[in-house]
């Protein structure tokens, strides 16, 4: 997994996926979910999934975070299985909407998921810099 | 979000060729569908077709064919070639009380949004919509027709 997301974004992030394997995989929920696809015995690509309950007003909702498919693996379905594979298990914890979180400028992961028949929600990120306190 | 009148021919013609890529189809059968002026619609197709997104049919009854690959063309290469929208940026010094510059910012953050829609869509997801719509448009029909009379 960390290997596949250094690849993809350039940057091994080892104590943060520890974290999510150790929030998402270890604990069996149907709350939370981390999933991998594998081909000849190595992990091509994984997903993790999670139910957020009434965020930003919204009622309980599946979200996913993390899809990522090793570059070598793309183009083979892996990415729409694991989305499915994930949709399908947050049905079943009980939700009945999904929603991801994209960077604007990352047009190849948009175009995925737009492929998947995901539209634009009706929500806004906001942010703001926090300056240094003067003391 | 208001697209010019060229741009939205360009694209559902773009869309129709997309639709069935091997079909040869005239500017006369779109212009039909979509109740406009051939003239003006030649004219869409031409500039289409030397950006290479249609290839022209030579012989009887002419007409134009679909040339590329609908999982990698996005709305925006079509839109690009009609409007001014890739290269928008804020533009001006600040203005004012930092007025112009301020607004310019508010303007950027819609346009930055409307590229990154533009640039996600590709003529396949597009179609997909498309099916999807009409799928939903004929079960509404369905529901209206077996509702009871009162």
């Amino acid at each position: 997994m960390i290997a596949i997301d250094a690849e993809v974004t350039g940057l091994e992030k080892t104590d943060y996926w520890y974290e999510v394997y150790r929030r998402y995989g270890a604990s069996r929920t149907r709350q939370r979910l981390f999933l991998v696809a594998e081909a000849e015995g190595t992990v091509q690509g994984f997903v993790v999934g999670e139910v957020r309950d009434w965020e930003f007003g919204s009622p309980p909702c599946g979200w996913v975070f993390g899809l990522s498919v090793r570059p070598g693996a793309r183009q083979a379905g892996i990415g729409t299985r694991l989305l499915q594979a994930v949709c399908d298990r947050l049905r079943h914890a009980g939700v009945n909407q999904v929603r991801t979180l994209v960077a604007r400028d990352n047009t190849l992961v948009l175009s995925f998921f737009r492929s998947q028949g995901m539209t634009a929600a009706p929500a806004i990120i906001l942010e703001k810099v926090l300056e240094k306190a003067l003391d | 979000m208001r697209l010019q009148k060229s741009t939205l021919l360009a694209l559902y013609s773009v869309l129709e060729f997309a639709a069935d890529p091997g079909r040869q189809i005239t500017s006369a059968e779109i212009a039909g569908k979509y109740g406009v002026s051939t003239h003006h619609l030649s004219k869409v197709l031409r500039d289409l077709g030397r950006a290479g997104l249609l290839e022209s049919v030579r012989g009887v009854g002419g007409g134009y064919r679909f040339s590329g690959n609908t999982k990698r063309i996005t709305l925006m290469d079509v839109i690009e070639l009609f409007e001014d929208i890739s290269g928008r940026t804020a533009k001006g010094g600040t203005g004012h009380n930092g007025i112009k510059g301020a607004l310019a910012s508010v303007l950027a953050e819609i346009d930055e949004t409307a590229k990154a829609t533009f640039r996600s869509i590709t003529l396949d997801t597009m179609l997909m919509l498309a099916q999807r719509a009409a799928a939903e448009r004929g079960t509404a029909h369905d529901e209206l027709r077996s509702a009871p009379s009162s």
